[in-house]
């Protein structure tokens, strides 16, 4: 198994997965970057009641 | 999948199989009094979940008053709003009396209603007749012209388009708007193909019981001079589609969304009768020539039953002509209304499908759990009031549910659930 440092991965072209918010993934476009957006967001925006009661209702 | 999730995904495939499977056929036109013995001489129903009159808005207070003349409980506007205040009339939801109404949504009994049955379950749903653009009750306006066309429509149009229906054996509605969406309708604030369709479909049968050439000519040129004729039809046929889904136990599914210009509600089949209220919110939207944001009223009616079956701004993608008019966007945005409705409905509707979009079909059968979860809030395609009474329709626009009746209606679902 190969190790890799992480001034390897500086070193070499980013591709990056950006999950959540897309201020990050617009700057690394602006800057060149090669950038895969996914739209996400927690449940129910962060709240947590609803989210307690998603999880007990299965969503 | 957990017992509970289980559960629940069964009885939402009961409530969607339900809204599916419903047959709505537009039947016959007949005096209020007549299709809902329970509404009373002095009762006012309006539109959205339960207000009193010290909580109603402009719009629907003018409106009041302005029925109240027209059934003859009052001789003039200023008696008719003091005796409201005094509480001479009984304000009960169109939505508890089988019933629907646009915008004000004033049904007494005296005005004719248009009735849809839903052969599939046997239920009837009733709504008034729509009275044109501008200045018309549903908005509010209560003058001379107003109420004139009130009285033509119970005395001579509403009692005609009855003996057109009864002569037939009803017009089939699913199949019209299968055709209408294909036309460019969304049946909210487009109605203009199924208009024609619907035009088509009566005309043979009001020239062959009509008796008078002349009033048959004026009824006519109504019909094909509003271009949303059809939206109370639509709306009688989404409430009569959705009753039949009420009351499944466990079902997450939505199964009425009202406003009566102070609150927006929602029912939900696993918790009944029940109304989740939060404050309504304004539309953003286009308005008419002299008018401003200013004017607006909040949002309002009981049309909203028609993105409760999927359509209106479920269904934008099938009318891109209504994303310039409403002030949604570019046309070719369209679709991303009708894309982010299906990720908070539990499937589609086969029978009615969207050309532009690789003939999808319409987001069907709102799951309250996937509102709260993506924040996604339904979208409505809306008429915009004025928020004087007496003044008429400014503007259309878009407005979001508000998502805190939705957490509302998740905890009640939730203990009902025995989860909570």
């Amino acid at each position: 198994m190969t190790e890799t440092r992480f001034s390897d991965l500086l070193d070499s072209p980013l591709e990056v997965i950006n999950v959540g918010l897309e201020g990050f993934a617009e700057e690394l476009l602006a800057d060149g970057g090669e950038v895969v957006h996914v739209d996400w967001s927690p449940p129910a925006g962060g709240d947590v009641e609803m989210a307690k009661l998603l999880s007990k209702l299965g969503a | 999948m957990s017992d509970i999730a289980h559960r629940i995904d069964q009885a939402n495939d009961e409530a969607l199989r339900r809204m599916l499977v419903g047959e709505p056929v537009l039947v016959d036109v007949i005096p209020a009094a007549e299709a809902m013995p329970a509404l009373k001489d002095h009762m006012i129903l309006h539109a959205g979940p339960p207000v009193k009159w010290e909580d109603m808005c402009g719009p629907m207070r003018g409106a009041v008053a302005g029925i109240a003349m027209f059934e003859g409980w009052a001789p003039d506007l200023e008696t008719a709003a003091r005796m409201a205040g005094e509480g001479a009339f009984d304000f009960q939801p169109n939505h508890h009396f089988d019933a629907v109404g646009p915008m004000t949504g004033m049904t007494t009994i005296g005005q004719p209603v248009m009735v849809v049955e839903n052969r599939a379950f046997g239920n009837r749903a009733y709504c008034t007749i729509n009275e044109g653009l501008g200045k018309v009750m549903r908005f509010g306006g209560n003058d001379a012209e107003v109420l004139d066309r009130l009285r033509w429509l119970r005395d001579d149009f509403g009692p005609a388009m009855g003996r057109a229906l009864r002569a037939g054996d009803g017009i089939p509605l699913k199949s019209l708007v299968a055709r209408g969406l294909t036309m460019g309708d969304e049946m909210h604030q487009r109605n203009v193909g199924c208009t024609g369709l619907m035009l088509r479909a009566l005309s043979p049968a009001m020239a062959k019981t009509a008796s008078d050439l002349g009033a048959l000519s004026k009824a006519l040129a109504f019909i094909g001079g509003n271009d949303q004729f059809f939206l109370n039809i639509a709306m009688a046929m989404g409430k009569a589609i959705m009753d039949p889904v009420r009351g499944i136990e466990a079902s997450s599914i939505v199964t009425a969304m009202s406003r009566n210009g102070t609150e927006f509600g929602i029912r939900v089949s696993g918790t009944g009768d029940t109304w989740f209220t939060a404050p309504v919110e304004m539309p953003e939207g286009l308005y008419f020539p002299g008018f401003t944001e200013a004017d607006a009223n909040p949002d309002m009616g009981d049309s909203t039953i028609v993105e409760t079956v999927g359509l209106g701004g479920f269904a934008m993608g099938a009318a891109p002509a209504v994303a310039g008019f409403v002030g949604a966007g570019n046309a070719s945005e369209a679709a991303n209304f009708t894309r982010a409705m299906a990720e908070i409905t539990s499937g589609q509707n086969p029978e009615w499908t969207i050309p532009a979009l690789d003939y999808q079909g319409v987001p069907s059968g709102i799951d309250i759990r996937r509102v709260v979860e993506t924040g996604l809030a339904p979208t409505i395609n809306t008429g915009i009031a004025h928020r004087e009474p007496g003044i008429g329709q400014v503007g259309a626009g878009v407005v979001r549910a508000p998502l805190a009746c939705f957490h509302q209606a998740l905890r009640a679902y939730a203990e009902k659930m025995g989860v909570a």
